[in-house]
């Protein structure tokens, strides 16, 4: 019978949540890591035995971990994250030239079709693959070698690569989002780079709101029948490309707020898309103190808000940019964790929601892998 | 012999328990004991120091005979006692406050 390992990356430790197809009695393993920030972890979708994870300290560092046996075991890899050649400046929060620092991998991305390469986007903003498993990374410098690398300057969240989207009908093809210069993306497997950013609007953090570079793009959301089309969850706007990213137009349409983190796709309606909307960049909480997560069938544009089994008063969790995921079973599923310690699921799409967890550290990622 | 007394995310990283014995080939220094304790558990490289400047983590810091050497030049000979394994080199992880 199939089955869905739901992996979370919380503030103090990695937690490994398993189900079999019913989803509805679930075994917590946890906590792996203890102590320790875990911003992401993931499985590889050409072997879902093989997960990474990274774990990140402000005392001991940056480390990387590898499972080869869907999270029962870890061991460390390597860890030396070391930018190409002379690795110059961006720009301060001061507007002076501040010496590129790797200060933690936020995202790992495994390869849709080798499990021993793996991509990371780390802060400062680059792109490292490993193709050793996660032995050794490499920077594929073409990205911060941009032109406009040294103008990229950080938001408050600091500056990162935190959102990596590969092609699965084109090999070479990836995306990235970047806090805060925007998406970029590569059609030759990671060589050279463009801003792809035409029609993003941000009227109250950039002085030129149509600038090509220095969007605060928070997340970005691919279906993967439909690779030309993208969703993005600005920090304010929802957006939509329908042509692989060359122009983007807002889809926020009725949504109570369309500041935000996380975007996802339905597993099997490449239509169907979820947001969870937060009251503004001041106030990081859902409005009305409502724990909503919002659905539109459409595409964008409308949306209908999802509400049964969530918390409908007095919550002022957040629900950050990695912390939603899907699963494919028949009835999808959808799956986000709240900076409360609260892990939520729906196996209908978003229709009911209950807690598969309530009281884990503050939650980072949720990622989801449904099992043969 | 060294002593080398480990702060508990280290321990549980290098699967050891609170204290480990190395042996120093030469002069007892920061330099030579960090050394030596990389090389016996190398998943401890750039999680005192810096994997490439080998300086000291911010928030790392090292003890030794109630005396706090986190700032002592990393090749100066650390105390007798430690040369001699009477008293741990201790490395601590900073107070974080709050």
């Amino acid at each position: 019978m199939s089955g869905v390992r739901v992996l979370v990356g919380t503030r103090k430790g990695a937690f490994v949540l398993t189900s079999d197809g019913k989803r509805e009695q679930w075994d917590i393993n946890g906590p792996h890591f203890a102590g320790w920030e875990i911003y992401h972890l993931k499985g590889s979708p050409a072997d879902p035995n093989r997960l990474y994870a990274s774990q990140t300290s402000g005392w001991f560092g940056q480390l990387i971990q590898r499972s080869n046996d869907g999270g029962k075991t870890w061991e460390p890899m390597g860890k030396e994250f070391v930018y190409d050649g002379v690795p110059g400046t961006h720009l301060w929060y001061d507007g002076t030239p501040h010496p590129w620092e790797f200060a933690r991998v936020w995202h790992l991305e495994p390869s849709l079709i080798d499990p021993d390469t793996v991509y990371a986007g780390v802060e400062d903003a680059a792109l490292f693959r490993s193709i050793d498993g996660g032995q050794t990374w490499q920077e594929l410098a073409g990205l911060r070698g941009h032109e406009s690398g040294p103008y990229w300057q950080p938001g408050a969240g600091g500056m990162a690569v935190h959102t990596i989207v590969q092609d699965p009908s084109n090999p070479g093809r990836i995306f990235v989002a970047i806090s805060a210069a925007g998406v970029f993306r590569t059609d030759d497997a990671g060589q050279t780079w463009r801003p792809t950013n035409r029609g993003l609007r941000s009227e109250y953090e950039l002085p030129d709101p149509n600038a090509e570079v220095g969007h605060c793009v928070h997340r970005l959301a691919m279906h993967p029948s439909r690779p030309s089309v993208l969703f993005m969850q600005k920090h304010w706007d929802v957006m939509r490309s329908d042509d692989a990213g060359e122009s983007w137009h807002e889809v926020s349409g009725d949504l109570p707020s369309d500041f935000g983190f996380p975007i996802d796709v339905h597993a099997h309606e490449p239509e169907t898309i979820y947001v969870v909307p937060i009251k503004s960049d001041s106030e990081h909480y859902p409005p009305e103190g409502k724990l909503r997560v919002y659905r539109s069938r459409t595409g964008g544009n409308e949306w209908e808000a999802l509400t049964k089994g969530l918390p409908q008063s007095d919550c002022y969790v957040n629900v950050l940019r990695d912390a939603m995921a899907v699963d494919s079973l028949d009835s999808c599923g959808v799956y986000f964790g709240t900076t409360g310690g609260q892990v939520y699921a729906s196996t209908d799409a978003g229709d009911n929601w209950a807690p598969i967890v309530r009281d884990l550290p503050a939650v980072v990622s949720v990622e989801v892998q449904t099992l043969p | 012999m060294i002593r080398v007394v480990l702060p508990f995310h280290l321990r549980t990283l290098a699967r050891v328990d609170r204290e480990v014995q190395l042996e120093v080939e030469g002069q007892a220094t920061q330099r030579s004991v960090l050394d030596a304790l990389e090389v016996h558990y190398p998943m401890l490289r750039g999680t005192i120091r810096d994997a490439a400047t080998q300086r000291r983590r911010p928030l790392v810091r090292f003890f030794a005979c109630e005396q706090d050497l986190s700032n002592e030049d990393p090749d100066t000979p650390l105390p007798d006692a430690v040369a001699t394994g009477t008293e741990p080199f201790m490395v601590v992880g900073a107070m974080a406050g709050g």
